[in-house]
């Protein structure tokens, strides 16, 4: 099994977003997914600075793909789009139809905001160009076994396997929102959330992230448990989406565990059940850890 | 008249067979409608039609003149595939006057087996630019699209001119979606059911009240929507709808209970070229169905006659705030300055 860093979902500065794949080209991940997903308005990188880092990714032996907006409205964000798509040197990220019909039959990866649920829309996506699909995260283990039995030849699978999960994405900017600023004077204050601004009950349950106009699952999704089970699912890319903190240490668990081998990174990422989840693989609420409930 | 101006139908929900007969009463030109199962993002009990009521409803409808549209827009997983294409083969078999669908999967199998079947493209499909109309114009031929809620009208006006052929739909009445449709999850990481995988949103069955020292307390599979006091009305608790904790602030973090209401606009989405304007809310009883399309049909019969007078009447507009969600309302991402 391939590991992935999917795409930075936050929204960190250029400096910081350099120093983070200055590291990660180390790192034992086989492919890298750069750009921005959430919203137009942040550029502290634009598509020459994205191609800079790709460069070097590639030069240090990964497979870059460049990821896309999933909410495209503005003229200016499907030019944009275009770019990307025509950029001649890297595979694009899929992550709206308005993508999928811009690629034009050319090598792609269908993102997990293309609402892949079923067989058919496996095979529309490899007819289109699809060399890689990327499941949807409320699917199961169950359900992903089934499209595993009947997928089309030549199509990778990958499955989102740790980080805060994207769940909605919306026209408002709850960052704005939450600062009581229309998103049009929001001066991009999500740039001081690296790690997504926490949305609690009353009962002060972590229930969501607020990123921007995205909102993530309020716990981290962990697969490392699952590992065995996705090798038998026939997986291909096991997804690592960046989180702020801890990074190395993650990337080193899920290495370990893609290899058969113990690792202390496997505990420490393991143990504190309470804040991460897994619902979503054994067919339940995402928000739940099944495996500390049977225990 | 201005040349451009031209009819928008009026699209109604229809949970019932009383609710379908209430809109075609009303002046309603078409209803959507669903099967009584997880095919439709409606799926609530006692909702939506077996075969023999949904031939009776079309046959009611028929005889008014009025279309019947059949929504089948969840996204079908492999172990019920066959029940999502049987269903559109039956929506063939029965000749409705068109199919509302959301998977690109199905949408496939639809424009294979039944070409002659009129596809429109659901909310649940996400399409907000021209690109991606294009998209499934060019893989399955639709006819229209109804656009997500999240568009302002100067987005809607690009979309509109450059997704010809395809007619545009707009949301003209009904509970606001914030989130773009199509790409929500928050209900299935609460509950494990979502619109996408089980046509549902924050299913009734996760539903529970409490009533506390503190107030009235709305839970969802446990966990705390929104607290009430007593002088407070309670709504359905909606997890984008309640109020959360963000830094020291509690509040309406995602949106606060509020209906869409377009009647300010018609004239604008008519001269647009707006071909349809749907209202919201096949989970309403049959007097709610009613009540919308009466005032939906007077107004856009007005706006038709005379659009440069047109103005809406502070009657409809108190007879809409009446059956509004919050007793509100707003234009939503319409009235949007920016972009």
């Amino acid at each position: 099994m391939k590991l992935s860093l999917g795409p930075i979902l936050y929204y960190w500065p250029i400096d910081q977003v350099r120093a983070f794949y200055t590291q990660a080209k180390d790192w034992p991940v086989d492919i890298v997914y750069l750009g921005e997903v959430v919203c137009s308005k942040r550029r502290e990188l634009r598509l020459l600075d994205w191609l800079k880092i790709a460069d070097m990714l590639e030069a240090a032996g990964k497979e870059v793909v460049l990821s896309t907006l999933a909410l495209l409205e503005a003229e200016s964000e499907l030019k944009a789009l275009q770019k990307i798509c025509d950029n001649g040197d890297f595979k694009v990220e899929a992550n709206d139809m308005a993508a999928v019909h811009l690629i034009n039959s050319r090598p792609f990866v269908a993102g997990p905001h293309l609402n892949i649920y079923n067989v058919s829309s496996l095979q529309l996506m490899q007819e289109t160009g699809a060399i890689r699909w990327v499941m949807p995260v409320e699917l199961s283990a169950k359900t992903l076994g089934e499209l595993q039995a009947q997928r089309p030849a030549g199509l990778e699978t990958e499955v989102f396997a740790y980080g805060h999960m994207p769940l909605a994405f919306s026209a408002r900017c709850f960052t704005a929102r939450a600062h009581n600023v229309p998103k049009d004077a929001c001066e991009l204050r999500c740039i001081e959330y690296p790690v997504g601004m926490p949305l609690q009950t009353q009962e002060d349950q972590e229930l969501f992230l607020i990123n921007g106009i995205q909102l993530q699952s309020g716990l981290a999704s962990n697969l490392l448990g699952e590992v065995d089970t996705l090798r038998e699912l026939k997986v291909d890319v096991l997804r690592l989406s960046p989180q702020l903190e801890g990074m190395p240490q993650i990337v080193t668990a899920f290495d370990a565990a893609r290899n058969g081998k113990q690792s202390k990174a496997i505990d420490n990422l393991m143990a504190a059940g309470t804040e991460w989840c897994n619902g979503y693989w054994h067919g339940e609420a995402g928000m739940l850890n099944v495996s500390a409930v049977l225990k | 008249m201005d040349s451009v101006t031209r009819h928008m139908d009026l699209v109604c929900p229809a949970g019932s067979l009383p609710a379908l007969k209430a809109a075609v009463d009303n002046g309603a030109d078409a209803v959507y409608l669903g099967f009584r199962n997880a095919t439709n993002a409606r799926n609530f009990p006692g909702l939506n039609f077996d075969l023999d009521e949904i031939q009776q409803g079309m046959a009611y409808a028929r005889q008014h003149s009025v279309r019947v549209l059949l929504a089948l827009n969840t996204f079908p997983q492999p172990a019920h595939w066959s029940q999502w294409t049987s269903a559109v083969d039956e929506a063939a078999e029965l000749g409705v006057d068109a199919v509302i669908m959301a998977d690109p999967g199905l949408m496939r199998y639809a424009a294979r087996q039944h070409p002659q079947l009129r596809l429109h493209l659901s909310v649940q499909g996400s399409a907000t630019n021209r690109h991606s109309i294009r998209f499934y114009y060019e893989e399955f031929g639709i006819k229209q699209v109804v656009l997500p809620r999240v568009l302002s009208l100067s987005q809607v006006r690009q979309v509109i001119v450059a997704a010809s052929p395809v007619e545009v739909e707009v949301f003209g009445f009904g509970s606001l979606c914030i989130m773009v449709e199509g790409r929500c999850a928050l209900s299935s990481y609460v509950t494990g059911e979502s619109p996408n995988t089980c046509g549902v949103c924050s299913p009734a069955r996760a539903v529970r009240w409490e009533e506390t020292p503190r107030g009235r307390q709305a839970r969802l599979n446990g966990v705390l929507i929104d607290r009430y006091q007593h002088h407070e009305a309670a709504g359905y608790p909606t997890l984008c709808k309640g109020r959360f904790r963000v830094g020291d602030n509690v509040f309406y973090a995602m949106e606060e209970p509020t209906s869409l209401n377009t009647l300010d606009i018609l004239p604008e989405l008519m001269k647009l070229g707006v071909a349809a304007v749907k209202v919201e809310g096949r989970q309403r009883s049959p007097a709610y169905v009613a009540q919308v399309t009466r005032v939906m049909r007077a107004a856009l019969d007005a706006c038709y006659q005379d659009p440069d007078n047109y103005q809406p009447r502070v009657d409809w507009l108190a007879e809409l705030d009446k059956v509004s969600e919050g007793q509100s309302h707003t234009l939503g991402a319409l009235h949007r300055p920016w972009q």
